[in-house]
C-alpha cells in the first residue's frame, strides 16, 4: 500500500482584514495594460498608505519651515514634528535615547556614514572588517573603498546552498584584527534570514562591534535594539511605507560620540571660527545641512500606521504569503526556487527553465504584475549561484492569494510562449 | 498574448532564442570584442573574421535575454558576407529602427529579417537588449578591446 504524502492546507492566520488595508494604499487601484496593477516589487520599495501621502501634503500646506533656526511659529512647529517622528523611531526600535536616532537619506547613507567615520578611526592596514556574501552591494561597497584607502582587508562568510551563512566560516574569520562586522539582518535577494543574535554574540565575545542591515528586516520583523545588542542598525523609510530618500542610522551613544563628522555644515556645528569648530551634540553631529523633513515626517507617519496594524501581524500575514507562493509555484514546470533557507520573510527568488528573468518580468507586466528581475544588487549572490539573474517576488501587508494565483497563472502561460 | 507583447516576442525571435544561429567560437577569428549589460546580466562575445574588408564569418557566445540572443543570433546570419561599410551601415538602420527613429511601419527591404525587432521601440528598456550585439559587433570590427557596457 502507498501512501500519498498530503499537502497541508496554508491557511491564513493574520489577524486582520487586508481589503481593508489594500483601501488604505490608493496604488493598488492603479491598472497596468489594461489589468489591476499587481504588485509583488516590494523588497525594492513599498507602496505607501494615504496617511503617509497626505502627511507630505499636510507638511508642505501648513508647517513648511527650517527646523532647528527661526524663532518664528512655524518653525518651531516643523521643530517640533521633526524631532516627534525621531522619538516615535526610537521608540519603535526600542533605541535607549533619541540622540541614538540619525536622520541619513537611506540604508546606504547610513552604511557610507559608518564606514567613513567608524571605518575611517579605526581601521589601520592589516585589519579586517568582515561581511557576508549575501550583502547588498551597498553593505560592500562602502566597507572596500575604506578598506583600499587603509590598506585593510573585507573578510566574507560563505554562505551555502539554500542561501544561509555558514556560522562555523563566521567564528573562523574572527580574528583580533577584526574591527568590525556588518551583516545583513535579511538578504533582499534570497529572503534568508541571518542568525543575528548567535553573530552578535560571537563578535561581542571578542570585542567587536556589529553593524546590522535591517532594510529588509524592519518591515517585516519587530526589531529591538537594546534586547539585539547590536552596535549600529541602519534602514530605508521607503520599505517600510514611508517615504524615498529618508533613512536610519542607529548607534550606541558611547560609539556615536567616539565618532568624527560625517560631513560638515549647518546644524551639525555649536561654534564655528576660521581658525575651529566646535561640533554639535548627538544626533545633530551627523546631520549637517537642512534635512528631509517633510520624509522624516512621512517616515514619523508611516511608523504609527506600520504600528497600528501591528508588526507581529504583518508578520504573520506575510508568512502564509511566503508560504502559498512557495508551494503554489511548484507547479510551474522548470522552476527553480533561489534561496531556500529555513528561515525567511516574505521574499521569493527563483529562475524557470532557460527563460531569461528580463523576459519573464516583461510578460508579467502585461498581465498587471510586476516583479524584480536582474541581479538585485547582490552579484555576488548571483556568482555563487552561478546564475547571471533571478526573478523575484516580494510580499507585503495588503498582497493576497489572488494575486500569487495571478503570479503563477502568469508564469504558466510564459513557459506555454518559450517552451 | 497581448497584441504589444506579440510585436516584441515574435515567433522569429522566439526561434532564433531557442536555437540561436552561429553560437560558437570562431577558431579563425581574427578579431573579437566582448559587451555586457548591467542591468539584466547579459554578456555576449562576438568573432569576426574578417579579409579584404569583408565579413567572411561571424559568430556568438554568451547568454541574455530572449531579445538579447535573438539579436545577436540574426546579427550574425545577417553579417556573414558583408563588407566593413556595409556592417556600419546595417549597424545604423538598425539603431534608427529600435530606437524609434524608423517609425512603426519601417523600409522593410532594407532592413530584410531585422524588421521583426521593429517592436522593441515600444519597449524603452528593451533597446539596450536589442543593441548590445551590434554595438559589441562594432567594437569588434574597430578592433576596440574595451568591454562594450551599455550603461
Amino acid at each position: 500500500m502507498t501512501i500519498k504524502a498530503q499537502t497541508p492546507v496554508i491557511t491564513n492566520p493574520s489577524l486582520y482584514d487586508v481589503e481593508i488595508i489594500r483601501k488604505d494604499f490608493p496604488i493598488l487601484q492603479t491598472k497596468v495594460h489594461d489589468k489591476t496593477l499587481v504588485y509583488l516589487d516590494n523588497a525594492a520599495t513599498s507602496q505607501k498608505p494615504l496617511s503617509v501621502i497626505r502627511k507630505a501634503q499636510e507638511y508642505y500646506s501648513t508647517m513648511n519651515s527650517n527646523i532647528h533656526r527661526g524663532v518664528h511659529a512655524l518653525s518651531g512647529v516643523s521643530t517640533e514634528a521633526f524631532e516627534t517622528a525621531r522619538i516615535k523611531i526610537k521608540k519603535f526600535i526600542n533605541a535607549l535615547g533619541k540622540n541614538e536616532i540619525i536622520f541619513t537619506r537611506g540604508a546606504t547613507e547610513s552604511i557610507n556614514l559608518v564606514a567613513q567615520t567608524f571605518g575611517r578611526t579605526n581601521l589601520k592596514e592589516g585589519d579586517e572588517v568582515i561581511i557576508s556574501e549575501m550583502e547588498h552591494h551597498s553593505n560592500i561597497v562602502p566597507w572596500q573603498m575604506i578598506c583600499n584607502e587603509k590598506k585593510a582587508k573585507l573578510k566574507v562568510i560563505p554562505i551555502n546552498d539554500d542561501g544561509e551563512i555558514i556560522f562555523e566560516e563566521f567564528e573562523k574569520l574572527l580574528s583580533n584584527r577584526t574591527r568590525i562586522v556588518s551583516v545583513v539582518y535579511c538578504s533582499n535577494s534570497l529572503g534568508t534570514v541571518n542568525p543575528v543574535r548567535k553573530i552578535i554574540k560571537a563578535a561581542h565575545a571578542k570585542g567587536i562591534p556589529v553593524l546590522l542591515d535591517a532594510a529588509q528586516a524592519v518591515n517585516h520583523i519587530p526589531i529591538d535594539v537594546q534586547e539585539l545588542d547590536c552596535d549600529f542598525l541602519v534602514f530605508s523609510g521607503h520599505k517600510i511605507y514611508g517615504p524615498t530618500g529618508i533613512g536610519v542610522l542607529y548607534g550606541k551613544v558611547n560609539l556615536l560620540e567616539s565618532m568624527p563628522p560625517y560631513q560638515g555644515g549647518g546644524d551639525m556645528i555649536s561654534k564655528v571660527t576660521f581658525e575651529e569648530t566646535t561640533y554639535n551634540e548627538l544626533p545633530h553631529k551627523f546631520e549637517a545641512g537642512t534635512p528631509n523633513i517633510a520624509g522624516v515626517i512621512g517616515l514619523g507617519e508611516a511608523i504609527d500606521y506600520v504600528t497600528r496594524i501591528g508588526i507581529e501581524n504583518i508578520a504573520l500575514h506575510e508568512k502564509y504569503l511566503l508560504d502559498y507562493a512557495t508551494d503554489a509555484v511548484q507547479s510551474v514546470p522548470g522552476l527553480k526556487i533561489i534561496g531556500t533557507a529555513k528561515e525567511k520573510v516574505s521574499v521569493l527568488s527563483f529562475v524557470l527553465d532557460d527563460i531569461h528573468p528580463h523576459d519573464i518580468g516583461t510578460f508579467l507586466d502585461f498581465e498587471g504584475v510586476a516583479i524584480r528581475t536582474g541581479h538585485h544588487c547582490t552579484q555576488p549572490v548571483m556568482n555563487h549561484f552561478k546564475i547571471p539573474a533571478t526573478s523575484r517576488a516580494s510580499f507585503a501587508m495588503y498582497n493576497t492569494q489572488e494575486e500569487i494565483d495571478i503570479l503563477v497563472n502568469g508564469l504558466n502561460k510564459i513557459i506555454k510562449v518559450f517552451g | 498574448m497581448d497584441q504589444e507583447l506579440r510585436e516584441l516576442y515574435q515567433q522569429v525571435i522566439l526561434d532564433h532564442n531557442k536555437s540561436p544561429r552561429n553560437f560558437k567560437v570562431l577558431d579563425h577569428s581574427t578579431q573579437d570584442a566582448e559587451g555586457y549589460n548591467p542591468l539584466c546580466g547579459d554578456n555576449l562575445h562576438i568573432y569576426l573574421d574578417v579579409k579584404d574588408g569583408i565579413i567572411k564569418d561571424v559568430s556568438f557566445q554568451g547568454s541574455g535575454c530572449a531579445i538579447s540572443k535573438a539579436s545577436a543570433s540574426l546579427m550574425t546570419s545577417i553579417l556573414k558576407g558583408k563588407t566593413k561599410e556595409e556592417a556600419e551601415r546595417l549597424f545604423n538602420k538598425f539603431h534608427d529602427l529600435v530606437t524609434g527613429k524608423l517609425g512603426e511601419n519601417p523600409d522593410i527591404d532594407e532592413l530584410g529579417k531585422l524588421a521583426v525587432f521593429t517592436g522593441v521601440q515600444e519597449f524603452p528598456v528593451r533597446v539596450k537588449c536589442a543593441s548590445l550585439a551590434w554595438h559589441t559587433m562594432m567594437n569588434a570590427l574597430h578592433n576596440k578591446n574595451e568591454r562594450v557596457t551599455t550603461e
